[in-house]
């Protein structure tokens, strides 16, 4: 067996595996079977762990990563409802393990003969206590200590990103999926350099040992996505989780500074790619700074409430820069992977911006909610009447209900309301009263956020709804409950031409007999800024409260 | 028989290894139109796949997507593992470590989201 290994060590990993081979085939018996093996492992290990120094893809391997690119899409598949929807996730997994261990198998850490004079051979036998003909063979010889450090890396991350998933709250899921975008995006960062710094590894090297002008391109695409999803995910985790004002911060002249420094990122790009070797440090440093700060600038201008459209937004953007370090790479799993990440966060993304009436370019280039308040024309308004009711007022009417449909919003997150809200519809569904929750596609700080609190409170999905489905209903409920949502109930949107939401599609909460609207005060107006017409129809009836604390009292009354 | 069939494929193996996927100079061009097409393609199947999504599992997706997207680990691992140029060895290693944080908390967490949807036995 030794000696296959050692007749494979000289020739190229091809015509390694024919000698092999030719050689099984006229042995006899018994011993074919573990020299299949044997051929098999040595074959694996004789594809070029430096894809510079053969310029061979094995076909298995491209097959296998072609496996995961397709587990990858089965993942997304199944969730088109929620009862594949875990098979889909188990799928998800599959692919992704494929591709790690495809990558590890066929990159596996060896020490580089060329690199090793004779004497360092005896050395690194004696250290690491290899013999036979792989110590210096180069082909068996496993650097484990390299090996080593891999896999602490993926242990750190899996026991943070495990003990992070278990503890976030579900009404944090917002900046956990901004923070996490962030991290993807300085992967792109961190990949796209190593790439730079070690072409060889990526078999990226040409004849005159320079780097191929379209590798570069595709490179510099992937640093620089990969900036600016880094920096505009952190930028939305803290205006997320509070960290700072989610009202926007505009500089003068934003929009030419920005196109500024995108023009600068793409002539930097260009000018990479054509760059001798030497000139190529300082100009991809250049570009690195840009795109962190382009980032930094595209996101700081946009508001709180678009935060569900920049969610996405950053979401397409992680997929591709992870799809442009697979055109780097050449692996079909990347580029698949960037493909379906990047497609579906701009559907999102579309989907969020019809919800609300607003073009893409108009959530960009930022600044919503910021001025509206200041115009000053909504205060000249005089302080109109509304009716203020208690707990116990609202527990009789839902009681007498037939029909009540519930809208969320943030407010109800904000509140952590949810547990109690679903207890509160358990009791008028004992009672007999049809209950069904409304949810708008804009509701709460991403897409399905509000989907996912009451699937946290055990909700079951087939009573939750969107909003084309439900809108009709209405004019048969008997009561709308609204909680902690403003803006999806505003008939502003349908009559007001001069509204900021004008044209936004909202729930016609003012066709049900009854309007319950839980509000901590009458003072905030939602973020868009506008006021409410329904807080003043005859009838509504306000509940000022915290959310979760009045459907608690709503509980207690209805007993 | 089996055993004969496993050395034919590898024969075939061994002769389409001779045959570049990715060479240098002239086959270039080709080579990235064929990547081109694989990500065009994947791009469609991503459109249609996701509008399929049904919008109650919207934050779900974005977890699940987020945690696939991490797929980039495999740059870092191939630089990781290349030890020659120590600079680029540790931004793998750094990257590894920021690519598993979110395959494993992005996957995790969908999971805990999607076992949130499992039907409710009525009481």
């Amino acid at each position: 067996m030794a000696r296959f290994v050692s007749n494979l060590r000289h020739p190229g990993p091809g015509a390694g595996v024919q000698l092999f081979s030719s050689a099984a085939v006229k042995a006899a018996g018994p011993r074919i079977k573990s020299g299949v093996t044997v051929g098999l492992l040595a074959w694996f290990f004789a594809t070029p762990a430096h894809a510079a120094t053969g310029e061979t893809v094995n076909p298995w391997v491209a097959l296998a990563y072609l496996v995961s690119g397709v587990f990858f899409i089965l993942a997304l598949r199944g969730l088109s409802s929620p009862a594949t929807s875990r098979t889909g996730n188990r799928f998800g997994m599959i692919g992704m393990l494929i591709a790690v261990v495809t990558t590890l198998v066929t990159q596996f850490p060896r020490f580089d003969p060329s690199r090793l004079k004779q004497g360092d051979c005896a050395e690194h036998a004696a250290q690491y206590g290899f013999d036979g003909p792989g110590a210096c063979g180069g082909l068996m010889s496993p650097d484990w200590a390299t090996a080593g450090e891999i896999f602490v890396a993926i242990a750190i991350g899996a026991l943070l990103g495990l003990a992070i998933a278990r503890r976030i709250a579900m009404t944090a899921m917002p900046e956990l999926v901004a923070a996490f975008h962030s991290l993807v995006g300085f992967a792109a960062v961190l990949v796209g350099w190593a790439a730079y710094l070690n072409p060889g590894a990526f078999g990226l090297l040409t004849a005159d040992g320079g780097i191929g002008a379209v590798s570069k391109v595709e490179m510099g695409l992937g640093i620089a996505i990969g900036a600016i999803t880094f920096s505009g995910s952190v930028i939305a985790f803290a205006k997320l989780s509070g960290r700072m004002s989610g009202s926007p911060i505009l500089l003068p002249a934003r929009h030419v500074i920005n196109l500024g420094v995108l023009a600068a990122i793409i002539v930097l790009t260009a000018l990479f790619a054509m760059a001798a070797p030497e000139q190529t440090l300082s100009l991809i440093i250049g570009l690195t700074v840009l795109a962190f700060a382009i980032g930094f600038l595209l996101i700081i201008p946009i508001g709180g409430a678009d935060m569900p459209v920049v969610v996405s937004m950053l979401n397409s953007y992680s997929g591709w820069a992870a799809a442009a370090m697979g055109f780097t790479l050449g692996n079909t799993a990347m580029i698949i992977t960037g493909a379906l990440v990047g497609s579906s966060g701009a559907i999102l993304s579309y989907i969020m911006c019809r919800a609300m009436n607003r073009s893409f370019i108009s959530v960009i280039a930022g600044g919503f909610g910021a001025d509206s308040g200041g115009a000053g024309g909504g205060e000249a308004k005089e302080q109109r009447p509304y009716k203020q009711g208690s707990a116990a007022d609202a527990a009789f009417m839902l009681e007498q209900a037939e029909k009540v449909i519930i809208i969320p919003g943030y407010g109800m997150a904000v509140a952590q309301a949810q547990h109690a809200l679903r207890e509160m519809a358990d009791m008028l569904e004992e009672k007999g009263v049809e209950v069904k929750y409304a949810i708008h596609p804009v509701a709460g700080r991403m897409p399905g956020h509000m989907n996912v609190l009451l699937a946290e409170a055990q909700v079951p999905y087939e009573n939750v709804f969107e909003l084309e489905d439900i809108n009709s209903e209405f004019a048969q409920a008997d009561v709308a409950f609204i909680i902690g949502a403003n803006d999806v109930v505003n008939p502003a949107a349908k009559t007001d031409k001069s509204s900021p939401i004008y044209g936004m599609p909202v729930f016609d909460v003012d066709k049900a007999k009854q309007v319950f609207f839980i509000k901590r005060s009458m003072g905030g107006v939602g973020y868009a800024g506008v006021d409410n017409d329904v807080f003043y129809m005859d009838q509504t009836m306000m509940l000022l409260s915290d959310a979760k604390k009045m459907v608690e009292e709503i509980v207690k009354a209805m007993d | 028989m089996l055993a004969a069939l496993l050395v034919s494929l590898l024969d075939l193996g061994a002769f389409t290894c001779n045959k570049p996927l990715r060479t240098r100079g002239r086959d270039v061009a080709l080579d990235f139109i064929s990547i081109l097409s694989i990500f065009v393609l994947a791009c469609f199947v991503g459109y249609y796949v996701v509008w399929s999504v049904t919008p109650a599992l919207h934050t779900p997706l974005m977890a699940v997507t987020n945690a696939i997207s991490s797929v980039i680990i495999v740059g870092a691992l191939i630089a990781a593992a290349a030890a020659d140029v120590p600079g680029a060895k540790w931004l793998g290693l750094l990257g590894i470590v920021l690519a598993s944080v979110n395959i494993f908390g992005g996957f995790a967490v969908t999971a805990r989201m999607l076992a949130m949807y499992k039907k409710k036995e009525k009481k």
